[in-house]
C-alpha cells in the first residue's frame, strides 16, 4: 500500500529544485507551436499546465528513435570492433499520464524476456517516474478499457493527483522514496484523500479479455482488412505507441568505418516482414493492421501475461486517416463468435 | 550494468569460399578470437547473424554440421546490400558474427528411424548441417533419402558433396531439377520437388521428413507427404522469415504468440497448424 502525502505547489518548486541538486535532468510536457513534448524542464513553470496527454511517448527515455549498438573502424583485413556503452543519466520523467507510466512494463516484457537488453536497462535503471493523474480525458483515451485508470499507480515511483491546494502524492516504489528522501518535508501527510473525485470519469469502452479470448477464432474475418482500408501505412501509429517496440537494426558507415545502429521500425510497413526471395508472408495492409492488434491484445497476453497497449489513444491522435483504435476494438468487440 | 551487449557480433575470419552456384557462395569461417572458439558450440538447425563490416547484418543458417568443429560455415545467395557486402569479401577478410541462436532439429529422438529429406534451391543449406550430422552419426539412423531440386542445373548448390552422397551406398539420393531447366549432360531427373517425392513415394513408417524449400515447394509438398502417410508430428521445417536481432525483441519474424527467432526456425508441421500462416 502506497503512503499517501500532500505537496503544495509551491513545494513542487523545491522538488525540482531538489532534484536539480542531486543530478538529476527532469524530463516533463511543455508546449510548443500547439502541442506537448517531453523536454528537459528546470522548474514547474516551464511543465505544460494543460494537456491531456503529449504526443509521442515517453518511451524515448529508455528506448531512444535511433540508438548506437556498436561502432567499428576498418583498415585492408582487418576490423577493429568498439563496444557502445549506453549514455543513461539519471532523469525524472514528471507528469507523464498514468497510461503511458504503465507502459514501460510492456517494454520492459519484450527487452528482457530472454536475453537481457543492457541499453534498455541501463537506461530503465537511472529512470525515476513522477506521473501525473488525469482530470481530463478526450475522445481517445480508453485506458479504464485496458486494466488501467485516470489515477492508476501502476509503473509510477510517485504519482501525485492534482487538487485545490496542491497535489495528493503516493510514493510507491523504491526509487519514489528515494526521491522523497532528498526532501522528506515537503511530503505532508495528506489530511484528506479523496483522490478518484479529482479523477476523470472514463466509463470502459469494451470488455477487453472478453476480446482477447475471441481474437484466436477472428483470425480470419474480413472485419481487419475492411478497418485497414483507409490506412495508408505510414507507421506514426507505432512511432507514437508507448509500448511498440519493434526496432530495425540498420548500418551507417564508409570505406574508413562505421556503427550499427537500431532504430524505431513498425509491423504496419510492408518492408517490414519482406523476404529476400519477394514473398511477404504479410503482404496486405489488413494483414498488417490485424498483426498490430493480435500482438497487442491476443500475443502479448499469451507470452507476456501482460497487454501490449495501455489506452492511451496517442495512435488514434496521430493518425493521418483518423483509424481510432479505441472505435475499433469496441466494433472488434461486437463481432458475434 | 554489466550485462554484455547482445548484439555486439564475433569477428570471424574466412578460412575458404566455395562458390556454389551463380551468385550464391559458402564461407567457412573461423573465429578470429581462441576464447570465442572455445566457448562456442551448436546444434544443427541454429542460425545466425552474419556482418559484412559496412554494410550490415543477415540472417543465414549454420550450415555446416556440429560434429566438424573448429569452423562454421553459411551459404547465402547475393540478392541485397548485406549479401553483395559478404560477396566482396575474400578468403582472408573478417565479418561478424551473432548466435547461435534458435531451436535445433531434435535428432537424438530421431534414432532408429528413416530421415527422408527433402529440399529445393537455396533451402539446401539448413538441411545439409542436419545431413552431415547424421551421416557422421550414421549408425543411429536406418535409411537416409534425400530428395534435392533446383530450377536448373547450375543451381544444384554442394555440387560435390551431392556427388559424395550420391556415391555413399548408405544414401539414397535423388537430384531433381526443374523441366526446362536440364543440361545434355544431365542424368538425374526432370521434375519439380512435389512429384519427384510422390513418384519415390518413401515410407512413412518409422520416419521422419525434413522439408526445406520455397514457400511453393513446401506448401505442395506437404500434401503429398500427407498422402503418403507421414503425420504432422512426424514432418519438420524451418521458418525463414525475415529477422533483425535474432534475439526475440524485433518483432519481424513474430508469427502468431511464436518468435521464429526463439520458438524456431525448426517446426513440426504440428507445430505450424498451430500457428497463424504468416510465413
Amino acid at each position: 500500500m502506497a503512503d499517501m502525502y500532500q505537496l503544495s505547489s509551491a513545494s513542487l518548486d523545491l522538488l525540482f529544485a531538489a532534484l536539480t541538486a542531486d543530478g538529476r535532468r527532469i524530463l516533463a510536457p511543455t508546449d510548443r507551436d500547439g502541442r506537448s513534448e517531453l523536454n528537459p524542464v528546470n522548474t514547474p513553470a516551464d511543465v505544460a499546465k494543460d494537456y491531456v496527454q503529449t504526443a509521442l511517448s515517453a518511451k524515448e527515455t529508455v528506448f531512444p528513435k535511433v540508438e548506437q549498438l556498436l561502432s567499428y573502424s576498418l583498415s585492408p583485413g582487418q576490423v577493429d570492433l568498439v563496444d557502445a556503452k549506453p549514455k543513461a543519466e539519471p532523469t525524472v520523467v514528471f507528469g507523464i499520464r498514468p497510461c503511458e507510466a504503465s507502459a514501460f512494463k510492456a517494454l520492459d516484457a519484450v527487452f528482457n524476456w530472454d536475453y537481457r537488453d543492457t541499453f534498455f536497462n541501463a537506461r530503465l535503471e537511472q529512470l525515476a517516474v513522477i506521473g501525473m493523474s488525469c482530470t481530463r480525458k478526450d475522445d481517445a483515451c480508453f485506458c479504464t478499457s485496458v486494466g488501467g485508470g485516470p489515477g492508476s499507480a501502476k509503473g509510477s515511483d510517485i504519482l501525485l493527483t492534482p487538487t485545490a491546494s496542491g497535489y495528493l502524492a503516493e510514493v510507491l516504489t523504491d526509487k519514489g522514496r528515494a526521491i522523497q528522501a532528498l526532501a522528506p518535508e515537503l511530503f505532508q501527510p495528506a489530511d484528506s484523500a479523496d483522490k478518484a473525485a479529482q479523477l476523470a470519469d472514463l466509463p470502459a469502452a469494451f470488455d477487453q479479455p472478453a476480446l482477447s479470448a475471441k481474437l484466436p477464432a477472428m483470425f480470419d474475418s474480413p472485419l481487419w482488412s475492411e478497418q485497414a482500408l483507409r490506412c495508408v501505412g505510414c507507421g506514426a501509429c507505432a512511432f507514437v505507441c508507448p509500448t511498440c517496440v519493434c526496432f530495425d537494426i540498420q548500418e551507417e558507415a564508409d570505406k574508413s568505418g562505421g556503427r550499427r545502429l537500431r532504430a524505431w521500425d513498425s509491423c504496419g510497413y510492408h518492408m517490414f516482414t519482406l523476404h529476400a526471395s519477394g514473398h511477404n508472408p504479410r503482404d496486405t495492409q489488413g494483414a498488417r493492421w490485424r498483426q498490430r492488434i493480435y500482438h497487442k491484445f491476443s500475443y502479448y497476453p499469451e507470452r507476456y501475461a501482460t497487454l501490449g497497449c495501455v489506452g492511451c489513444g496517442k495512435c488514434t491522435r496521430a493518425c493521418p486517416v483518423d483509424m481510432n483504435l479505441k472505435e475499433h476494438l469496441v466494433e472488434a468487440s461486437q463481432v458475434k463468435p | 550494468m554489466s550485462e554484455p551487449n547482445i548484439y555486439l557480433p564475433h569477428l570471424m575470419r574466412i578460412a575458404k569460399i566455395t562458390q556454389e552456384a551463380p551468385g550464391v557462395r559458402t564461407f567457412r569461417l573461423e573465429f578470429v578470437d581462441d576464447a570465442a572458439a572455445q566457448g562456442f558450440s551448436f546444434h544443427t538447425g541454429q542460425f545466425g547473424l552474419y556482418s559484412a563490416f559496412g554494410d550490415g547484418e543477415s540472417t543465414f543458417c549454420i550450415a555446416s554440421s556440429p560434429t566438424r568443429k573448429g569452423y562454421i560455415e553459411c551459404t547465402f545467395r547475393e540478392v541485397g546490400r548485406v549479401t553483395a557486402g559478404l560477396a566482396d569479401k575474400e578468403v582472408g577478410d573478417i565479418v561478424g558474427f551473432r548466435g547461435p541462436y534458435g531451436n535445433v532439429f531434435p535428432i537424438e529422438d530421431w534414432k532408429g528411424k528413416n530421415l527422408v529429406f527433402i529440399a529445393g534451391g537455396i533451402a539446401l543449406p539448413p538441411l545439409r548441417s542436419v545431413i552431415w550430422n547424421c551421416l557422421d552419426l550414421r549408425d543411429w539412423f536406418k535409411d537416409i533419402t534425400i530428395v534435392y531440386g533446383a530450377r536448373a542445373v547450375a543451381d544444384l548448390v554442394y555440387k560435390d558433396e551431392l556427388k559424395e552422397w550420391e556415391q555413399r551406398p548408405d544414401v539414397n539420393l535423388v537430384c531433381t531439377v526443374d523441366p526446362g531447366g536440364e543440361t545434355p549432360e544431365w542424368k538425374g531427373r526432370v521434375g519439380f520437388v512435389p512429384p519427384v517425392v510422390e513418384a519415390l513415394a518413401p515410407s512413412p513408417e518409422n520416419s521422419v521428413a525434413l522439408v526445406c524449400g520455397p514457400p511453393i515447394m513446401i506448401k505442395l509438398t506437404l500434401p503429398v507427404l500427407a498422402k503418403l502417410g507421414f503425420t504432422p508430428e512426424s514432418i519438420y521445417t524451418t521458418l525463414e522469415n525475415r529477422m533483425k536481432c535474432g534475439l526475440g525483441k524485433c518483432g519481424r519474424c513474430n508469427t502468431g504468440k511464436s518468435y521464429v527467432c526463439k520458438d524456431g526456425p525448426v517446426y513440426t508441421l504440428a507445430q505450424l497448424n498451430q500457428l497463424p500462416a504468416e510465413y
